[in-house]
Order: C-alpha cells, then structure tokens, then sequence
C-alpha cells in the first residue's frame, strides 16, 4: 500500500511539473518545436532540469541492491537498437509534432475540462490499443509459420 | 522569443526528475508514462493499482497547482480536429512500438545513460522538429 501512496505523491509531483515547465500546453511545445518560426528554446531547460537531476540520483539509486520498499528494480534489460524502436519513435515524433503532446501531459490535461486534449487522450489509448493488438497477432503467425515449417 | 521561459521551465523539469528518482528509489520503477499507461492494457494481478494512483497524480496535480497559487493553466490547442485524432493516435501507436516517450526514453533513458534510449530520443525529436516544419512553413496545414 505505501508503494501505491509514493506512486501517487509521484505522479503528482510530475503532473506538477509539467504544469510548471508549461508542457501541459501544446501551443508552448509546438512553439519550441518550430526552429523556423518565433523558436521557444524553453522547453530544453525542461529536459535539461529533468534528465539532469535524475542522471546524477539514478547512479547512486541503482548501487543499491534494491528500492526501498520493493524487492529488486525494474527497469528495462533490451539493449538491442531494433527495427521497432526506431520506427516507432519515429511515428512517435510525428503525432507529438501535430498535436504538441506526449503522453504524460496528456494525462495531466484530463481534469482541466477541454474536450480537445480529451479527443487527443482518447485517440492516443486506441493507438496503443491497437498496437499492441497488432503485435499480438503479428507474433502468433509467425509462430505458426515455424510450426508449419 | 517573447515567450521564452528558462527558469519556470527548469524548475518544472527538476521537479519532474524528482518525481522519476522517488519512483525509481522506493519502488525501483522508472517512470516512462507509455509504459506505464500501456501496462494497463493487458494488466498483471497487483501491478496495475499504483499505475492508476500514479496516472491519476498525473492529473491530479495540475489541480493542485491552480488551487495552491490561484494560477489558470493555459492550455492552447489550434489544431483541427482530424488533427487531433490522427496526431493523438501516431502518438499511442508510435510510443507503444518504440517502447518509451519522452519520459522514458527522454528523461529515465537517458539518465541511465542507455544507447537505446539516446537512439529513441534523437529519432522522436528529428521527427517532430521536421512535422513542425513540414506542416507549419511548407503545407501551412494542421496548425
């Protein structure tokens, strides 16, 4: 249960931070995204202060033998750059660049009334949805291709 | 750059880092909100109940924000409404086949200092820069 309460307080504190740095707000994100236009550099500082902070705790946090109130970490073990990983990212930063918002501050716009970032939401769950739908079929035929070989 | 905003951005950005190292200290996750949204999709008994508390903290804490300094949040979307659709969806869709967005592969990968996560990043933000582009000073669509 205390894990639940420190992913909360987590959880709160970035949507806080996203409402702080201003990338709750597409108009801001396209704005720093527009190197041709009226170019908003803002949004560096963000992944500067972020990537930052977390790159000099994470070397001492992952020195631990494990969290502090879970039995081992979790993070990812893929080291392969694969097919996937760049082609998604890529179709990634081509949504990102129509509608100004990645995933996190899309869930942070959910409780602020706008039927607009709603409809973002809404289609960015059917495309992961769907995705992993794919995957799913994608990986059973090719298991069954190896069986009728 | 009327707009331009350096401290309030690297305050909000420390405090979203403060929020990856506390879930990777006390519960050894990293916070990539794709993945941790995508584990929802397909979820496993006693995993899925803090990726709600803490998605829901996500919206949560905009709340708090406004409450606390009386502040409105400026939300501005100009897009048009296929747009959105379209956008959003390239969105779920890319995120969930590269494994990460900008929160995990933008801020937790490239703090653990991950090749893949570097690749991700470099390649999602080429990719954006170049929509803008292409859609605001070519097409002149979209926006």
């Amino acid at each position: 249960m205390t894990r639940v309460i420190v992913a909360g307080l987590a959880g709160i504190l970035f949507g806080v931070g996203l409402t702080v740095s201003a990338m709750i707000n597409p108009a801001k994100v396209l704005g720093f995204l527009d190197l041709a236009g009226n170019w908003d550099p803002s949004l560096a500082f963000v992944l500067a202060g972020a990537t930052g902070i977390a790159a000099l705790a994470f070397r001492t946090i992952l020195k631990r033998d494990k969290p502090v109130l879970s039995d081992g970490f979790q993070v990812p073990t893929v080291s392969a750059i694969d097919r996937p990983l760049v082609w998604g990212s890529a179709v990634f930063g081509i949504g990102w660049g129509i509608v100004g918002l990645c995933p996190g501050p899309t869930f942070s716009t959910l409780l602020q009334g706008r039927w607009e970032t709603g409809l973002i939401f809404s289609a960015m769950i059917v495309g992961m949805a769907v995705h992993r739908l794919l995957r799913r079929v994608v990986s059973r035929n090719q298991a069954t291709t190896i069986e009728a070989e | 750059m009327e707009n331009f905003t350096p401290i309030s951005a690297f305050a909000g950005g420390l405090m979203i880092g403060g929020a990856a190292i506390v879930l990777l200290l006390f519960n050894g996750r990293v916070a990539g909100i794709s993945g941790i949204a995508g584990g929802l999709l397909a979820p496993m008994r006693g995993d899925a109940l803090w990726r709600i508390v803490f998605l829901a903290g996500l919206a949560v804490g905009p709340v708090l924000y406004s409450l606390a300094t009386g502040e409105a949040i400026s939300i501005d979307v100009t897009s048009s409404v296929p747009a959105l659709i379209i956008g959003g969806f390239l969105v779920g869709f890319g995120s969930s086949a590269g494994s990460g967005c900008t929160s995990g592969h933008g801020v937790c990968g490239l703090a653990r200092f991950s090749k893949r996560s570097l690749v991700a990043t470099a390649t999602f933000m080429a990719a954006a820069l170049i929509t803008v582009y292409l859609t605001r000073h070519v097409f002149g669509v979209l926006s």
